[in-house]
């Protein structure tokens, strides 16, 4: 081979990360574009920024999609929480596996066919008990929460399989009521799943689009929804800069856990 | 090791108040009896040790004291009390974990104080005792640790100083000093030891290692596959085992097969299966009646087998035989002798006793005898 090593190590590498971010990338450039058509480059300007920031149907979108997840995220950590330790500590009750399979079924389960369900749940319901009264943002959370809770359960699953149940027993033996013994032991312990389960279940809500058409009703667009249809009418430089927005939230909200999380480590160590 | 002790052991005092009843417990899992009816009692003051390999269900007794486990029957009594229904949050009884189940969140000082915040007792006197209890494990320069900052004899003090900071009525210690390595461990059963006279309060063990619970306990109770072989100290336990499996399992044992021919008195005539001469004809003490006929084993102890060139009396336990293998040891040596029935007996020699006496080598041909009394006659 001609090639040296580093020069292919380097290649592969430069290829993998081209592939992965050179279209968000490209979606920041042309944010900062004069021009009104996306493709074609006319020079800097952050005029598309002003006029997002005027754009009341997209921020409204965005702000309803935020609250979804915000909700969501937060119902779904204490429903996943709950059902992950009936699963890993309540020993071999009748209908665990009933529930361990339900449990794992929204993860496999076609958004179209969760959708689609919840949709004819809701109607049903409506007709029946009269509640929910139409759809809108609490029909869309419930929807959500039905399929994330299932994540959040199995990281709290994952992560209670490898605590050492004695330390729990420890709290009893020493006059914990297990109340207690959850809130001061179990959950300070698994604290670390039940954030990556609550934000794996705010990026589940914020970008599902599938089971939010569904399930939302009038006056209840979230973001995804109103962005795909924009975009079906042309794309607007806009949602680039909305994206590229975005994008800097999500890289500032990484960097802060990275570093807390590295301060955190260096902590224990002394 | 202990010191002056009273003339009469609670546990022979007819009168003493147990701590501890257990009745007929039994544990399953499934089809598995990990606790078989199991009935013991243990009284205020004691270092008890539950004795057995792995598997022996001496854990899951101790987790059944706790209130871990429920017994499937039997009861449990502490102190007079029924607490076989009683969560663990409601014993007066505690327990160091093998793990040590230290929270890692916490503190030392936070871990030690865990079980005080659970009652209602005031700030200042947590303080004042989780500071004295920091102080007697020697560990308060290291209250505002975190358990993983520890190494794992510290962690193993935390562990008791939590598990001691209640003043439980009894402490359960599950295989405390596992974890430990050989030197450390040493050291830390008689600070075990110290700590349970000065504290007063009542220790059941358990381990699977027996030199531990010979050094440490005050009575122990050898288990096997979920019942209890023998209860008894450890000099009784040792000397006297009441049947082949405690025989085996503490310490090393020459043991002969054979039927008792005659009783004279407390002497057993027994004459050994499938040998002839002076090796068939073995006498051993015992108090007890039994039956020309009875099958029964002879064992004794190779440190009471004496190992020499003279030819003891006829009439004496005797064999004759081969040196076959010498272990030195430093303190001891042992010696393998091959009998005329092909079997191996062991024979143990202090160091000075070796010296004193002709120098045997291998190959050598040795006498070997003991006393009567010396031997154990187990009947099962």
């Amino acid at each position: 081979m001609t090639v040296r090593r580093p020069t292919l190590v380097f290649s592969l590498l430069a290829f993998g990360y081209a592939f992965l971010y050179t279209p968000i990338f490209s979606l920041i450039v042309y944010s900062f574009n004069e021009s009104r058509l996306v493709t074609v480059w006319a020079g800097f300007s952050t005029k598309w920024y002003v006029s997002l920031l005027h754009n009341e149907q997209l921020l409204g979108a965005a702000w309803i999609s935020l609250r979804i997840a915000l909700m969501n995220a937060t119902l779904a950590v204490v429903l996943g929480t709950l059902a992950g330790t009936a699963l890993v500590r309540f020993g071999r009750f009748r209908g665990r596996s009933a529930l361990a399979l339900m449990i794992g079924a929204p993860l496999v389960m076609p958004d179209v066919i969760l959708g689609l369900a919840s949709l004819l749940l809701f109607v049903a319901m409506e007709q029946l008990i009269g509640w929910p009264a139409g759809r809108g943002m609490t029909t869309i959370t419930i929807a959500h929460v039905t399929f994330s809770m299932a994540y959040v359960a199995v990281i709290v699953q994952s992560r209670l399989v490898r605590l050492d149940p004695s330390l729990e027993e420890a709290a009893m033996d020493l006059g914990a009521r297990p109340w207690k013994v959850f809130f001061v032991i179990t959950l300070p312990l698994i604290a670390p799943a039940l954030a990556a389960g609550w934000l794996l279940a705010f990026t589940l809500s914020l970008d599902d689009l599938v089971i939010a058409s569904f399930t939302s009703g009038p006056g209840a667009s979230t973001l995804p929804m109103v962005v795909y249809s924009s975009v079906r009418l042309g794309v607007s430089p806009e949602i680039n800069a909305l994206a590229t927005v975005l994008v800097a939230l999500v890289t500032i909200g990484i960097v802060i856990a990275g570093w807390s999380m590295q301060r955190k480590a260096r902590q224990t160590q002394v | 090791m202990a010191g002056p002790r009273p003339e009469l052991e609670a546990w022979q005092d007819p009168t003493a108040a147990p701590l501890v009843e257990i009745n007929g417990v039994t544990k399953t899992f499934g089809s598995h009896y990990a606790v078989d009816d199991v009935s013991l009692t243990i009284f205020p003051g004691e270092f008890f040790s539950l004795l057995g390999a792995s598997g022996c269900g001496k854990s899951t007794l101790l987790r059944v004291l706790a209130g871990f486990e429920r017994p499937d029957k039997g009861r449990v009594l502490i102190g007079g009390e029924d607490v076989t229904d009683l969560p663990p949050y409601r014993r007066p009884v505690n327990m160091m974990f093998q793990s040590y189940a230290l929270f890692p969140h916490l503190t030392v000082a936070d871990n030690v104080a865990f079980g005080l915040r659970q009652e209602r007792i005031p700030r200042g006197e947590i303080r004042q005792r989780v500071e004295d209890m920091l102080k007697l494990v020697r560990l308060n320069e290291f209250a505002r640790r975190k358990p993983d900052q520890l190494s794992g004899g510290q962690r193993q003090r935390v562990a008791l100083a939590r598990s001691l900071v209640k003043h439980p009525k009894l402490l359960l210690l599950d295989e405390p000093l596992g974890a430990l390595d050989r030197k450390l461990r040493e050291h830390t059963q008689f600070e075990l030891v110290n700590i349970q006279e000065r504290l007063g309060i009542t220790f059941i063990m358990v381990t699977h290692d027996q030199e531990e619970a010979m050094t440490m306990s005050t009575r122990m109770a050898v288990m096997n596959e979920g019942r209890i072989r023998q209860i008894g100290t450890p000099s009784e336990i040792y000397e006297f085992p009441s049947n082949r499996f405690v025989a085996g399992f503490i310490g090393a044992v020459n043991q002969f097969e054979g039927r008792v021919v005659e009783q004279q008195d407390d002497l057993l005539l027994v004459h050994v299966d499938d040998s002839e001469g002076d090796a068939a004809e073995l006498r051993v003490r015992s108090s007890q009646a039994v039956a020309p006929g009875t099958p029964v084993v002879v064992a004794v102890r190779p440190e009471k087998v004496r190992i020499g060139t003279t030819e003891p009396p006829a009439g004496d336990n005797r064999l004759h035989g081969r040196i076959e293998e010498i272990a030195y040891l430093g303190d001891v040596s042992i010696y393998h002798v091959r009998v005329p029935d092909g079997s191996l007996i062991e024979a143990q020699l202090t160091n000075r006793a070796r010296r004193a006496a002709a120098p045997l080598t291998w190959g050598d041909e040795a006498w070997l005898g003991w006393n009567s009394e010396d031997a154990v006659a187990l009947l099962e």
